[in-house]
């Protein structure tokens, strides 16, 4: 669904993301690993279509990034973006009039069981509390590719519980989901596949499985072998 | 449930799930939970849940009825050779352990013997 050949991002004196192909397939959760730097968010960018790729091949269902991907893709980036004013109902409607895959149900049942209070503003909610509402928002559209930038970053254990769970519980076979961590210990059970980036070169990729199969490591464990300077 | 990470985890789910069959906790002929209930129990991929399910019914644990569900065995011949499979499995990692540090095996069954009585 989503394949991408030497795909490039060079800023004036960095290299974002360096010549990096990948193909990946429905129905899998990947994990997107690396330290802070590696090219993780300007990865998601690209395919999100808020950051043009300097070179190379960046293609959703056979079609470049565009109003179609747009369209199935839905993107979780790591800032808050929202109006401090608002409430989450009004997060609610903000999406609802972005996004036409917008379910307004579902939302509210995710704002339940995540035991958030739509009627709370946005400025008095905790980072954990923000965390689950852009959660909440991000995974109420019907979108074929999730991409959340940093889930876990940053939230206590009770609410990384819930998050996992929700994550969980909305997966289907037709969906994909991109999770982007430095926190991988908290990724390990959940994921399908895994893609190492350092310096924005792909490092390592594979079924999750199959790395702890063939290496008898965990994928933390890897982790630790590949970014240990 | 605690997951050891250098094994794949489908197999950890196995054996926790034959665990539980071998104690009682879930008998013969007892419907297992659905792939996402599964998945969401062990709070583990969704994908993983479904090798289990494959590898439970190669392993004649288990049967499909189309439409309803993944049921545990009744055939009580592959029930019953179900705890020595376990007790095999778990004896041979230890003796592997314990013969990396050089035990001999009047050691080992020394060790093991003095250790059942302790413990409960």
């Amino acid at each position: 669904m989503l394949e991408c050949k030497n795909l490039t991002k060079s800023y004036l004196n960095k290299i974002a993301v360096d010549r990096l192909s990948l193909q990946l397939e429905p129905g899998r959760i990947y994990a997107l690993l690396g330290p802070n730097g590696s090219g993780k968010t300007t990865f998601m960018k690209m395919v999100a279509g808020l950051v043009k790729p300097t070179t190379g091949e960046l293609l959703y269902d056979g079609q470049p990034i565009g109003i179609y991907s747009k369209s199935r893709i839905a993107y979780m980036p790591t800032e808050s973006y929202f109006y401090t004013y608002m409430t989450g109902v009004d997060a609610g409607k903000y999406y609802h009039d972005f996004f036409p895959d917008f379910n307004p149900d579902r939302y509210r049942q995710l704002l339940d069981t995540m035991n958030l209070d739509p009627t709370q503003k946005i400025a008095k909610m905790s980072s954990g509390m923000m965390a689950k509402l852009k959660i909440a928002v991000t995974l109420s559209r019907d979108a074929q590719l999730i991409m959340l930038d940093e889930p876990l970053n940053g939230i206590d254990i009770i609410a990384r519980d819930k998050i996992v769970s929700t994550i969980i519980g909305s997966f289907t076979p037709e969906k994909t989901f991109i999770l982007s961590s430095h926190l991988v210990d908290e990724l390990e059970k959940i994921i399908d596949h895994a893609i190492f980036i350092k310096d924005g070169v792909l490092v390592m990729e594979g079924a999750a499985e199959e790395l702890r199969m063939e290496r008898g490591k965990s994928i933390v464990d890897l982790y630790k072998e590949i970014y240990a300077e | 449930m605690d997951f050891r990470s250098n094994i794949p985890l489908y197999l950890q789910v196995i054996a926790d799930i034959k665990k539980k069959i071998i104690t009682g906790q879930l008998t013969p002929g007892e419907k297992l939970p659905s792939t996402r209930e599964l998945a969401a129990l062990y709070q583990i991929n969704p994908n993983t849940v479904v090798r289990v399910y494959n590898e439970m019914e190669l392993q004649n644990l288990t049967f499909t009825k189309r439409g309803i569900g993944t049921f545990i065995t009744e055939d009580a011949h592959r029930l019953s050779l179900l705890k020595e499979e376990m007790a095999k499995l778990l004896a041979g990692e230890l003796v592997k352990e314990l013969k990396d540090i050089g035990y001999t095996k009047e050691e080992f069954l020394d060790t093991v013997a003095r250790i059942y009585d302790v413990t409960l």
